[in-house]
């Protein structure tokens, strides 16, 4: 029995929590994304970058904070600073809609063009990032590193295995479900919401209705950027921010919002669970696992991983390739908000 | 009185024009509908009066105003409402969603408006919360339909309205129209089914090429023997 306990306790601390802390991270990045391709129509390839941004701009902020000794401990300063980084990143959102997006948009470009445009965009804002944070590792967590700590687990329980909840990990999570719940309701309760869908599900009906396009790309932009600043300051602060690490969250992003079905938020929000698990489940090594589930002359000799750590993001492509396969609408037949 | 005139209508989508000053109207509380062969600008001439077609020359006027320049957005405010033949729901949005998107303009209170709706579909209160994606071909029509009095319009345009639904629906629709007309809206529609629309019809156009072949009442022009053997099958 306390085999299993401990079996059980060992895939939380190394799968369950990790999963469920990178799923809500994904799944704020995905909800951007999808927001974008549902409004503006078009795959918004710069939206890690976008992410990248906000983290850095609360990065900024979070530093000023720290210097001036201002400080919300136990909880890590830079949520203090990330509000500054949700309205940085929407301002620079903005100018760059005006200044790129919407010539293409008035122009009704193919979303072919509007997606190589939104590379561009990326580039830019990679370089961008860079050029004023710098290239390195930025270390973002202060404050109270656990919620729960290994040894204090183990006396609780008195179980061999430990288990460890960084701060970081339930704040994701935490954030996750508040900026879930709260998109939701104002989709699907609020005028404006309703708007954004109804424009989503049918642009030209929407007009004749009265909607105003230029509102809603509005709308689209301020919740894209609040999504990904949080969901970039979130990444960070669980790892560690570096600029060049965005550029490899895009394809789980994508494949997120392709998996759930792009246009979906429940799509993205599923979708960016399913990514992190089976990335988790398939790199994890069992070996331990196993030594606990049976009996010890089956335990393996070998790690008893599926795929080494190296490949993570392989396991999102590989996703992604077959759900384009299979099911190319995702699991929630996307398209429309 | 007379709620719409499109007047001496000429115009197309650049290039050669469509429309040859072709002229339709329509009077409130009756019921006014445009038939005539494949090509012959039916379509063409409803948009031209809702102002999605630039024209070249003529006018429209509602309620005795003139709203030529206007754009379609505009028009819906003056009291215009249109229900394109094809993609005139959301669909996945749920019916009562669809209504209130419809009076998405309006900041008084629809619930007196939504209510009417339903008096008028009453299977519409019933599935106010499926998708509207998920209903029946004729059931998405009165989601159409209803969706486009949400503005309480003056006018009401539909583009072949009972395109793509059975004889029973159709017959269905028609008395609907009948009584959205009676409440004091001016409806003017397209139909490819000649004879049932000119039934109901108070006034008729029978279009041919662009251009106003036979303008008359309906009971007019279901009589009128050149009409009945050149455009309803004898």
């Amino acid at each position: 029995m306390e085999d299993i306990l401990n079996a059980f306790v060992l895939l939380s601390n190394f799968v369950l929590i990790p999963a469920l802390a990178y799923g809500s991270q994904l799944a704020l990045g995905a909800l951007g994304v999808t927001l974008v391709y549902g409004i503006l129509r078009f795959s918004n390839f710069a939206h890690g970058e976008i992410m990248s941004f906000g983290a850095m701009s609360a990065i900024l902020v979070m530093w000023g904070f720290q210097a001036s000794g201002v400080s919300i401990a136990p909880l890590p300063t830079v949520l203090l600073a990330l509000p500054f980084g949700i309205l940085a990143t929407i301002a620079m959102l903005l100018i760059v809609d005006r200044s790129v997006f919407r010539y293409y948009r008035k122009k009704r470009a193919a979303p072919v063009i509007l997606l190589i445009a939104s590379a561009g965009v990326m580039f830019f804002l990679n370089g961008l990032v860079r050029f004023i944070i710098g290239p390195d590792d930025q270390r973002v967590v202060d404050g109270e590193r656990f919620i729960i700590r290994v040894r204090e687990f183990k006396q609780m329980t008195g179980l061999d295995q430990g288990l460890a909840l960084k701060t970081s990990q339930g704040i994701s999570v935490l954030a996750a479900i508040v900026c879930v719940g709260l998109l939701f309701w104002f989709l699907n309760h609020t005028r404006s919401g309703k708007s954004m869908r109804a424009y989503s599900d049918n642009e030209d009906l929407a007009l004749l209705s009265g909607v105003n396009p230029d509102r809603v790309v509005l709308y689209a932009w301020i919740l894209a950027g609040s999504l990904a600043a949080i969901a970039g300051t979130l990444y960070g602060l669980d790892k560690s921010y570096k600029p060049f690490t965005f550029l490899q969250l895009l394809l789980p992003i994508f494949a997120a919002a392709i998996v759930g079905g792009i246009g979906s938020p429940i799509g993205a929000t599923v979708g960016g669970f399913v990514i992190a698990f089976s990335e988790v489940t398939v790199t994890y090594a069992y070996k331990r696992f196993l030594a606990y589930m049976v009996p010890d002359s089956w335990a393996p000799e070998g790690l008893a991983q599926l795929l080494s750590t190296d490949y993570k993001f392989a396991v999102s492509f590989m996703i992604l390739v077959i759900v384009l396969i299979v099911r190319p609408t995702g699991i929630f037949s996307g398209k429309t908000l | 009185m007379t709620a719409l005139i499109g007047e001496k209508m000429t115009g197309g989508y650049g290039g050669a024009d469509i429309l040859h000053s072709c002229t339709v109207g329509v009077h409130t509380g009756e019921i006014a509908v445009i038939v005539g062969p494949n090509g012959a600008g039916k379509s063409t001439a409803m948009k031209a009066v809702f102002g999605m077609l630039p024209l070249r020359e003529g006018k429209v006027v509602l309620d005795g105003k003139d709203i030529t320049q206007m754009s379609p957005q505009d028009r819906v405010r003056e009291g215009m409402a249109f229900v394109p033949q094809t993609k005139n729901v959301f669909t996945s949005m749920t019916v009562e969603e669809n209504l209130e998107m419809g009076a998405f303009i309006r900041d008084d209170d629809i619930q007196e408006t939504m209510e009417q709706v339903f008096t008028l579909f009453p299977i519409l209160k019933e599935k106010r919360r499926q998708p509207a994606g998920e209903l029946s071909g004729g059931q998405r029509q009165q989601v159409a339909v209803g969706r486009a009095l949400m503005t309480k319009p003056k006018l009401l345009m539909l583009d072949e309205p009972t395109a793509g639904v059975s004889p029973i629906v159709m017959d269905e629709l028609f008395d609907r129209i009948i009584e959205v007309a009676r409440s004091g809206i001016a409806v003017l529609m397209v139909e490819q089914n000649a004879k049932q629309a000119l039934n109901i019809a108070d006034k008729g156009y029978v279009l041919v090429q662009g251009r106003n072949r036979y303008t008359d009442t309906g009971e007019a022009l279901l009589a009128n023997p050149d009409v009945r053997r050149a455009f309803l099958g004898g």
